[in-house]
């Protein structure tokens, strides 16, 4: 499976991931190469089996519709690198 | 003093208890190792000596006062993964900046509770996506073991590679790691090493940076298989914090590995004798076998026949969840920001400048498979390979306990040596990866040393939370093979 340029800007767009032009250029061949090694799942049928979802048998666990947490808001923006009265800032979006 | 980070877990908790030493003093040997050791073998990303022999202090008290926990003051290394409170968290990335969490991680919490003690943060590959330790942001890591007669830097191999090399250089007595698709077994393979990676749901992934959430385990990396026993105890937990962590008891490890292999059926899978595998290995697989029978198992060959698509599926998987998992690096409610001129170009100029190469093609990978028009192709066709790997082991595990394997296809390899090529470096996990991606548990252990003079290690693969028969099998192995450690400390010179 070939990758164009074209379509490695397209994907690093989706990723919101700024890539130069030599790196685009150059992960066209690395992302090529792993897809076509890939490929080799082809040769597998997998007509009559289902995807793998959970690795371990068991029901998916439900909390209680309670409140147990919060009154954090000093911890939850201590790691941001701007914040203003316990809001996230970030460059203005609608103009 | 440097003696006594000689000792094992095991032996240092005995030592502790018998008052023979205080913790105080085996926390001071093993700070001391790591301010001589770190520049050369780079290890350890964040040292925290002070907070050590704070909490040294404390378990000297406790033991005094006959309160020691399981792990009483007992120095530890905890991989960069697993998130610290109030100490600096990066998975190795330079996009978490000086993240510095405010809650602890479920496992260390559990080492705390039982009384252990952190020397650090360990280095890793960056968001542990590596097999060498060569994507950490922090620079490489160094192993503490040279092939004879050169000084050539080795790899420690990865992703826990910090984690690998503090344990097989004396710099702590145990280290946790974390293993996708081989990095807690790959890593303890190349430095003479125990690691365990435990049954996918095992020890709670509440608190470590996630990297593919349905591969993820913690696991520790040891100096002997009873030190994993001890360590694994205290690790694995039920957390009603992490919906995949499973509701069973934690067994007596200690305990399980004490019981004797007779009559224990033990696999060995035809299709892991793969093109390129060397002749060392393939002689240290018979010996395996020699021991274990001779310790009064019975070995039969069997069929896994989906094994060579464990890795190409892997490399769909594990990138689709980590483009997933690593959207919240936005620059915006923690981490690296670089400002752009609106919030798109910010979010795109921060990860271009927060994550490394490999990161960065993975995420991309992972975009690329989950896009509109392939998921099916691509994720939805490996998640159902991925059931018949799974389905290869629970037909095998009809007639067999467990299986044995090498853990890596060849010894350990020089820097450079194949971080230029992606696949190569992908197929240091062709023995391991299987494991993950049935969410079983699987252990590696010392058990013999190349032409070269450097570790070699054997996998033992168990059926879901038989991590008793692992420790069990895995202890004959280290009876009979003896411990490895590396023939000079040179990085204490």
């Amino acid at each position: 499976m070939h990758v164009d340029q074209g379509t490695v800007r397209r994907v690093a767009r989706l990723a919101r991931l700024k890539i130069t032009d030599e790196e685009a250029k150059s992960l066209e061949n690395e992302i090529s190469v792993i897809l076509d090694w890939v490929e080799q799942l082809k040769q597998v049928d997998t007509s009559t089996v289902e995807p793998m979802t959970r690795v371990v048998a068991q029901e998916m666990k439900k909390r209680v519709d309670v409140v147990n947490d919060g009154a954090i808001a000093d911890d939850i923006v201590r790691n941001a690198p701007m914040t203003e009265d316990h809001y996230f800032v970030v460059p203005k979006v609608v103009e | 003093m440097t003696e006594l980070t000689k000792l094992t877990l095991a032996e240092a908790r005995k030592g502790l208890a018998a008052k023979d030493f205080t913790s105080k003093e085996l926390t001071e040997a093993h700070i001391a190792a790591i301010e001589k050791a770190n520049t050369a073998i780079n290890a350890f990303v964040l040292a925290t000596p002070e907070m050590a022999l704070e909490q040294a202090a404390a378990s000297d008290a406790r033991i005094a006062k006959g309160e020691a926990g399981a792990l009483e003051g007992l120095p530890l290394g905890i991989k960069d993964l697993f998130c610290t409170k109030g100490v600096r968290t990066t998975a190795c990335s330079k996009i978490l900046d000086d993240f510095t969490p405010t809650y602890e991680s479920t496992v260390t919490q559990n080492l705390w509770n039982a009384g252990a003690l952190m020397l650090g943060k360990l280095n890793n590959d960056e968001f542990a996506m590596g097999s060498s330790n060569e994507t950490s942001a922090f620079g490489p890591v160094v192993s503490p073991w040279r092939r004879k007669g050169s000084n050539a830097r080795l790899v420690p191999g990865g992703s826990s590679g910090g984690s690998s090399a503090a344990v097989a250089a004396d710099l702590c007595l145990a280290a946790t790691a974390t293993d996708t698709g081989g990095s807690i077994r790959q890593p303890a393979a190349l430095t003479g090493t125990v690691g365990i990676k435990p049954t996918y749901g095992r020890c709670s992934r509440w608190g470590i940076v996630a990297f593919a959430s349905s591969l993820d385990q913690a696991g520790p990396i040891a100096k002997t298989v009873e030190d994993c026993a001890i360590m694994l105890g205290a690790m694995a937990s039920h957390d009603p914090k992490d919906t995949t962590s499973v509701d069973l008891p934690v067994p007596d490890y200690v305990a399980q590995m004490k019981a004797s292999v007779k009559g224990l059926r033990v696999g060995v899978p035809k299709e892991y004798r793969v093109e390129g595998m060397s002749a060392e290995i393939g002689q240290l697989w018979e010996e395996g076998v020699a021991w274990l029978k001779a310790a009064g198992a019975t070995i039969r060959e069997i069929s896994l026949p989906h094994t060579k698509y464990a890795l190409p599926a892997y490399y769909i998987v594990a990138p689709a969840e980590a483009s997933s998992n690593l959207a919240r690096y936005d620059g915006v409610r923690y981490g690296l920001r670089v400002p752009g001129k609106d919030l798109i170009d910010t979010y795109e100029q921060t990860r271009a400048a927060g994550f490394g190469k490999e990161v960065k093609r993975r995420v991309l990978i992972g975009t690329y498979v989950l896009s509109a028009g392939y998921y099916d192709a691509y994720y939805l066709k490996a998640q159902k390979v991925r059931s018949l790997i799974k389905r290869d082991f629970d037909e095998a595990f009809r007639d067999i306990d467990v299986v044995l394997t090498p853990t890596t296809p060849s010894p350990a390899f020089a820097f450079g040596e194949k971080s230029g090529d992606p696949i190569a470096m992908y197929l240091e996990d062709i023995f391991t990866v299987t494991v993950n991606m049935a969410g079983l548990p699987g252990i590696s252990v010392p058990a013999g040393v190349s032409y070269e003079g450097t570790p070699l290690g054997l996998q033992l693969i168990g059926k879901p939370f038989d991590e008793g028969t692992l420790f069990r099998a895995a202890k004959v192995i280290e009876d009979a093979a003896g411990r490895f450690v590396p023939p000079e400390r040179w990085w204490l010179a």
